[in-house]
């Protein structure tokens, strides 16, 4: 048995070990918001968070998870109110989707370390999540966007 | 009740409420499981809902639903087709909820994605089914209040008789108005007066997408599902001659290993059929990881195709095909295709006397331009849900061509299609590579075989090393230039792996005198297959780095050149059945010049190229500011100009050309798949190299031609003349001509690019490459 924190909850699985977290997440736990897109850490749709830091689940292995708090696209707001989620919205950024979730955890956590990124900043932090319908202009609206909203709520 | 195209019909139920002449009352419990996913339609929703045409439904407190009609992969039809319905329904477009429609090719028409054609296709059969449902609805109210149906207004889901006062929502005769037959030939709206389409709107599933909810078939989930994986051969040209489970099916989690053929040998395939591997080895498990595990124990023996015949019947009628034996290896494709080059080709298309022009010529220009193979590489790789008995089917999963791909599910399960259910999930991405189903065929396969629902899932290696690739592509243009300039032949000769790209009727034929287009094709066991816009995605970058050129030679402005072109097309056109309306080809190079300030003196700073290109009868041209950025090509700013006719939802139609840009700078950069000794030698997104975010223009200014014309197609047009407008301003940026595709990866252009040995061009092979710098690897 491997205990797992996911989103503030406790899971207990049973699997090997080396069962990477993205498959504990998609096909043991039926959290499918984490999506597989290349299995080599080159593509960034599978990205979460652990203890804080964004990670490709699909190489990271579950046993590395074990009593960690782990953070999914399920999880990163309550009621998809992260200010990401909304700026994604309020940007209309999707065409697909598919990538988005990864790209989203990706950005939070570029947000929190730089609350008010260059494009630079963006492009560094984003250029390991790939977007095959090619809506990268308008993550880095969103991305801003995001951070004028925090701005704003910070300020409040 | 009418609709097009019926093709076959589908369900009893079904059947008999297209029977019943008018709109029929369906119980929310009855329709649930012929929905694509309850959850879609969640939880709390009305279970009453009165259906007036097949695209809409509406409960008696007035919540009004439209079906999309066709699959979802990134385009936004899931947004854009209901808004055509809210329009001339008169709905209130913020309380409209839309779902996914079932395949149902009786009620919802050919449901086909690709060819850009959902919103040209769909435009005239949603504004009736929205007019008619708007008619049928005011015919209740004004039965009701006993007044005529002439005094009565529609307004945002609302109907309203000012004489009486009287008013009432859609929803209080929503049961009524399923009563009565669906009107034909309803005036539908003007275009000034629409306001719902041209407005924009919001991704429907926007909430859904960044919180991560199961929408794509790669989420689909049924309780007891196991997850199947398929061991293909290493090598095209590959087939299986035996393999050893024993290791294998001892594995943790793993329940079946087996071998099963695609197809019985003197199948006749559908046009879309392709067969890439026929003889599949599966194992199942209990998850994909157990699975994955299992596949590295399998001791397998492949052996040498010999030559397979295929009988196809597609768009060409019933065809004997050879698919070749043989283990191709890239350099010597492109070895083979050069020389199968200097051999005589089909001619597709002569005007004047191009021979005569030629040997008259003051000057001849002559280029050879090449593309490698693509891999779409969709973000979400194929995958599909079946779970199939001896009484019925549903299969579950992104699929471009439901109404392609069922009739041969139906022979190969043994099943007549009503008793086959096709849910189609949301994409992720499509490019072209859905429109092909063999993964959906193999899924049904494995559930039938092992009698349990399954997921099938392609690995990343799977998927890019399975082929339906695009094609290989090389074409040589020649020019023929009077003492004085002037452009007196035109002579494109083109050939591919396994097919050519040339599009024989399309500018510049028809604009000039003597003009020759031939064709040719090497077979290969390469499996090919579209991949946004097909053959044009080349021949834009070719003919429009061709014409650039000229213009150069001719000491013209290249836009100039080109509009001069357009004239004489449209004044006094060469030939017969030219495809493009030279009017509107025009008009998207005068509007790119306008927005790009293409002679102003402030933007000389960037090194310009332009281009433009007419396909899926859509127009559009780019100009791409091109700078050095730390040495190295970079395309900061582009300027697009589109004509797709009327625009159903502006911000969402940029986004889409935002993205078919950074796609085109991306596959022109970098895009290429090679082979060695039939297998292919990028297997996955850490040797494939797609545009990231470091590489995406800051800036990509969109702006749509305004002409009121029914819409054309969108998905495709602003992709291939990317590639011509990135060549062109390579050249201003660097001083080298590029032919050879990708222009910026060392690996596939440099190595294997045959064009500059043929035009004795200097080579580009000191051009810097673009560093791959590392992300921010977590």
């Amino acid at each position: 048995m491997i205990s797992l924190k996911i989103n503030q909850k406790q899971y207990d699985v049973d699997v090997n070990p080396d069962m990477p977290l993205l498959w504990v997440l998609r096909d043991v736990l039926q959290m499918p918001g984490t999506k597989y897109g290349c299995g080599v850490a080159s593509c960034g749709a599978c990205t979460v968070h652990l203890n804080g830091d964004a990670v490709r689940s699909c190489v990271t292995k579950i046993s590395r998870a074990a009593n960690q708090e782990v953070v999914t696209i399920e999880g990163l707001s309550p009621n998809g109110d992260h200010p990401l989620q909304k700026a994604w919205l309020e940007a209309d950024v999707p065409q697909c989707g598919y990538c988005q979730s990864g790209q989203i955890m990706s950005a939070a956590v570029l947000l929190r370390e730089k609350p008010d990124p260059t494009d630079q900043d963006i492009d560094d932090a984003m250029n390991g999540n790939l977007c095959r319908c090619g809506t990268y202009l308008l993550i880095r609206k969103a991305i801003h966007l995001a951070a004028d909203m925090q701005k704003q709520g910070a300020k409040i | 009740m009418e609709k097009q195209d019926a093709l076959h019909s589908r369900r009893s139920f079904l059947k008999s409420s297209l029977l019943s002449g008018g709109g029929l009352m369906i119980s929310f419990s009855a329709l649930a499981e012929f929905l694509p996913s309850k959850k879609l339609a969640g939880p709390g929703m009305p279970d009453q809902w009165f259906e007036l045409t097949g695209y809409i439904k509406i409960t008696p407190d007035n919540v009004i639903k439209i079906l999309n009609p066709n699959p979802e992969f990134g385009q936004n039809v899931m947004t854009s087709l209901p808004m055509i319905v809210a329009e001339e329904l008169e709905a209130d477009w913020k309380k409209v909820v839309v779902e996914m429609g079932p395949h149902d090719s009786v009620k919802l028409g050919s449901q086909f994605t690709g060819g850009s054609n959902s919103v040209r296709m769909y435009w005239k059969p949603l504004r009736d089914a929205g007019a008619a449902a708007r008619v049928m609805l005011t015919e209740a109210a004004a039965q009701t209040w006993n007044v005529p149906a002439a005094e009565i207004t529609a307004k945002s889901g609302m109907l309203y008789h000012e004489k009486s006062g009287k008013s009432g929502t859609y929803g209080e005769f929503a049961s009524k108005a399923a009563a009565i037959p669906v009107p034909k030939g309803v005036k539908l709206k003007e275009v000034k007066s629409f306001n719902v389409v041209g407005s924009s709107q919001k991704n429907v599933e926007g909430l859904k997408i960044v919180t991560g909810k199961p929408l794509f078939g790669l989420d689909y989930y049924k309780e007891g599902m196991k997850i199947a994986m398929i061991h293909h051969p290493p090598a095209f040209g590959m087939k299986l001659k035996s393999f050893d489970a024993s290791e294998a099916s001892k594995m943790p989690g793993i329940t079946d290993v087996f071998s099963l053929k695609l197809y019985e040998d003197g199948f006749e395939q559908a046009g879309f059929d392709t067969r890439t591997f026929n003889d599949i080895l599966v194992v199942v498990g209990k998850t994909t990881w157990d699975v994955m595990n299992a596949r590295k124990k399998l001791s397998v023996q492949w052996e040498p195709i010999a030559d397979t015949k295929e009988t196809i019947r597609g768009f060409r009628g019933k065809q004997e095909v050879v698919v070749p034996a043989g283990l191709e290896t890239t350099e010597s494709q492109y070895a083979k295709m050069q020389e199968r080059a200097k051999e005589p080709a089909t001619v597709l298309r002569k005007d004047g006397d191009p021979e005569t022009a030629f040997k008259n010529a003051a000057t001849i220009i002559e280029r050879t331009y090449t593309a490698p193979f693509l891999a779409h590489n969709t973000m979400e790789p194929m995958n599909f849900f079946a779970d199939v008995t001896d009484e019925k089917a549903l299969v579950v999963g992104p699929q471009q061509a439901p109404g392609w791909s069922e009739p041969t599910l139906a022979k190969l399960i043994g099943l007549p299609a009503e008793k086959i259910e096709i849910q189609m999930t949301r994409m992720g991405g499509g490019f072209g590579r859905r429109a092909y189903a063999h993964y959906m065929f193999e899924a049904a396969l494995i559930s039938k075989k092992i009698k349990a629902p399954v997921k099938l899932i392609y690995s990343r290696e799977d998927d890019m090393t399975y082929g339906i690739y695009r094609p290989m592509y090389i074409a040589t243009y020649r020019a023929a230039l009077d003492a004085n300039k002037n452009l007196i032949g035109f002579h494109v000769k083109g050939g591919g792996i396994p097919e050519h790209a040339i599009h024989a009727n399309r500018f510049p034929a028809g604009a000039v005198d003597n003009y020759l287009a031939e064709g040719w094709e090497l077979p290969s066991n390469i499996t090919i297959g579209a991949f946004r816009a097909p053959r044009s995605n080349f021949n834009a970058a070719a003919e429009q780095s061709f014409l650039d050129e000229l213009a150069e030679a001719m000491g013209k402005d290249p836009i100039d050149f080109r509009l001069e072109l357009l004239k004489r097309a449209k004044e006094n056109p060469v030939g017969k059945n030219n495809e493009y309306s030279a009017d509107r080809y025009a008009a998207v190079l005068e509007l790119v010049k306008e927005k790009s300030g293409w002679n102003k003196t402030e933007n000389k700073k960037y090194n310009r190229g332009v281009a433009a290109y007419f396909c899926h009868n859509s127009y559009a041209a780019h100009v791409v500011d091109m700078v050095k950025r730390d040495g190295q090509p970079y395309v900061e700013r582009v300027y697009s100009a589109i004509d797709c006719g009327i625009v159903i939802n502006p911000e969402s139609a940029k986004n889409m050309v935002m993205g078919a840009v950074v796609d085109g700078i991306g596959n022109s950069f970098y895009g290429g798949l090679t082979l060695k000794d039939g297998a292919p030698e990028q297997n996955n997104l850490n040797r494939y190299r797609i545009i990231r975010m470091r590489e995406a223009p800051q800036i990509v200014d969109v702006s749509f031609v305004e002409n009121g014309i029914d819409p054309t197609g969108l998905g495709e047009p602003p992709f291939p003349p990317v590639f011509g407008a990135v060549a062109n301003a390579v050249y201003k940026t660097t001083g080298k001509r590029v032919y050879n595709q990708p222009y910026f990866n060392s690996t596939i252009s440099e190595k294997f690019g045959v064009a500059e040995k043929n035009t004795k061009q200097q080579g580009d092979k000191k051009l810097p490459q673009p560093k791959i710098k590392k992300g921010r690897t977590p």
